[in-house]
């Protein structure tokens, strides 16, 4: 897949989330904005897992920690064709698979997240598991800015330099806000580098936007006997432009207005972006 | 240094025991120990993960046997139980060990997120469960377990009385495809099972029938069950003894026929009285319409007296003595309202 291509993939993803949240209702837009340029990487790029290779011990695992940013992964998720994208249309509504955080009811999810401060030490597990047998598969977790104040994380980050666990990736979705405010005023995680990093960790900080530098860094072989963390600077609600760094966005839902508004400056990045091809 | 542990029985109950022929084995969490060993090193899909806890879960000898089977993260109870779910998760017969305070307390987030919700193969072992830990005080006591984790879905919970059963308890665990929780103590148990038993998850065993009065009672309060039955038998009553090792799913069956086939009942448990063993035994019998006189016997909503397990026993009635009495004054419940 071209860069382009993958470019084109990153608004066509926000494009049809917003469209998700705005019909449902309900969503976690802002956050969802700020990673889904990840899991784009991630799933279009890196990792190697598919509907085919689901039940296979040796594909790749993610699991979303910060599972509120879930509408970003069920779009990827349907592109990666786990199950037709039409299906989102009951996203949150009654009996629907589909519910407002990862659940493994739903196919290709690995665990059911969602309280913070989870991911990391499930990682810790499943990496050993790894280690154990002898896999080659990696584990890869996405974590936010706020949860880094849940203790759990820490104790994980711990375990997973003592197991020097060089097979675990953990991304921080690093746009500094939370659902009050910014990080720094709520209780600060910096430096977030220096900490990971006097945790035992291999630290790289790439643009959360930039989907070559993700690969790059993603992709990189890792350090033997390290996990690492790859703090990945990002924009919350990135890609429109009112809902940028725009603390309300966390769960805000577009109006039919505004919905139209982010649409039409979508469109506009993909139009752009094809006159460049 | 602790004062030495009082007798869990007195010189009556003890005369009991020989009467009966009870032979004395080890505790339970040495059997848990020893079967998970030998289940572990048949398959190596068992791990078993601790806490700073291998030492107070006699996981000594399984670690040094087995040690590509132990993982060990330090005192943390949270990491502990997400590690266990990963594992599980990624084919492995994850155990989790670590007292029962800590663990269901501190990590229930994540048993019930990490294990239950996600529905992975892991088993939560609470060591030194109830009140085990005696005059360590209440930080230490588990009286909340069964009623915060009956309300979870996806987990069966054992509660073993004796060596068989938790045996059979750890073997059904290892078989399990869901998550299990077993909690158990460490003082040495009675044997109370012969050969023949048979032990069958969600199947209650009825150790001594009875058409007078019932005790339903789970773990470690079993034998004073028992022990009670015999007194009754000597004073011309008939009294049934279940042990209801599996808390939940509930034998409800069990339940119905002694509430249908006795004149009242008493229940026992290493637990609070609130939303244990007791509480899921008379919402079986009130939903069914079977009303006949009930005593829970637990621990009371109150600050637990200080003590030993036996103090603490004693003090609230989990005793031949007490568990008798509560027999009578319900048959006299019972008589009252005919």
């Amino acid at each position: 897949m071209t860069d382009q291509q993958l470019q084109l993939k990153s608004i066509q993803y926000r494009q049809k989330l917003l469209r998700y949240i705005t019909e449902a209702g309900a969503g976690h837009t802002g956050g969802s904005l700020s990673c889904v340029d990840i899991l784009n990487v991630l799933y279009n790029r890196v990792m190697n897992v598919s509907p085919e290779n689901f039940d296979h011990p040796d594909r790749d695992r993610y699991i979303q920690s910060k599972g509120h940013s879930v509408e970003a992964l069920y779009v990827v998720l349907a592109d990666k064709g786990f199950y037709p994208e039409a299906e989102l249309k009951t996203l949150c509504q009654y009996q629907s698979p589909f519910v407002g955080h990862p659940t493994r009811k739903v196919p290709g999810i690995e665990m059911n997240t969602g309280a913070l401060g989870h991911g990391l030490p499930i990682c810790v597990g499943l990496a050993l598991a790894g280690k154990m047998d002898n896999a080659q598969h990696r584990v890869f977790t996405l974590l936010g800015d706020g949860e880094l104040a849940e203790g759990s994380n820490w104790e994980a980050a711990m375990s997973a330099a003592h197991y020097k666990l060089e097979n675990l990736t953990a991304i921080l979705d690093h746009n500094t806000l939370q659902i009050t405010g910014h990080t720094r005023d709520v209780c600060s995680n910096e430096p977030v580098d220096e900490k990971f990093a006097s945790f035992g960790w291999h630290v790289v900080s790439v643009d959360g936007h930039d989907l070559t530098a993700l690969t790059k860094v993603l992709t990189a072989k890792p350090i033997p006997g390290k996990p690492t963390m790859v703090i990945a600077n990002t924009v919350k609600g990135r890609g429109v432009s009112f809902m940028e760094n725009v603390v309300s966005w966390h769960h805000g839902v577009p109006s039919p207005e505004q919905y139209e508004a982010a649409q039409a400056e979508l469109i506009q990045k993909q139009s752009a972006l094809s006159e460049v091809r | 240094m602790s004062a030495p542990a009082p007798s869990m029985f007195s010189p009556a109950a003890q005369a009991m025991i020989a009467k009966l022929g009870l032979n004395k084995g080890r505790a339970n969490l040495e059997e848990f120990a020893a079967t998970l060993q030998e289940l572990a090193e048949r398959d190596h899909h068992i791990i078993a993960v601790t806490s700073d806890s291998r030492g107070s879960g006699k996981l000594g000898p399984f670690g040094k046997a087995l040690p590509q089977q132990i993982v060990e993260v330090g005192i943390a109870e949270q990491n502990l139980v997400g590690i266990a779910a990963g594992l599980a998760a990624a084919g492995k017969k994850s155990f989790g060990v670590s007292p029962a305070c800590f663990l269901t307390a501190r990590a229930l987030e994540q048993i019930k997120n990490d294990i239950c919700y996600s529905d992975v193969p892991a088993t939560v072992v609470g060591i030194s469960a109830g009140v085990s830990y005696g005059a360590l005080g209440s930080t230490h006591h588990s009286l909340h377990d069964l009623a915060a984790l009956r309300a979870i879905v996806n987990i069966t919970i054992l509660v073993p009385a004796d060596n068989f059963e938790t045996r059979e308890a750890i073997r059904a665990a290892a078989a399990s495809e869901h998550p299990v929780y077993v909690r158990f103590g460490k003082a040495a148990m009675y044997d109370l099972h012969g050969s023949n038993t048979r032990f069958e998850v969600g199947k209650a065993i009825t150790l001594r029938e009875g058409t007078d009065v019932a005790f339903i009672a789970t773990g470690e309060t079993v034998i004073h069950c028992l022990l009670a039955a015999e007194k009754l038998a000597e004073e011309g009553l008939s009294a049934r003894v279940v042990s209801m090792h599996t808390v939940k799913p509930l034998d409800e069956q069990a339940i119905l026929a002694a509430g249908r086939d006795c004149r009242a009942l008493v229940t026992a448990e290493e637990h609070s009285v609130h939303g244990g063993l007791g509480e899921a035994c008379a919402a079986v019998l009130m939903q069914a319409g079977v009303t006949v006189p009930l005593k829970i016997v637990g621990i009371p909503d109150e600050d637990t007296v200080t003590g030993s397990q036996a103090d603490i026993f004693r003090h609230y009635g989990l005793s031949m003595e007490g568990l008798s009495q509560a027999a009578l004054e319900q048959l006299k419940r019972a008589e009252s309202l005919v």
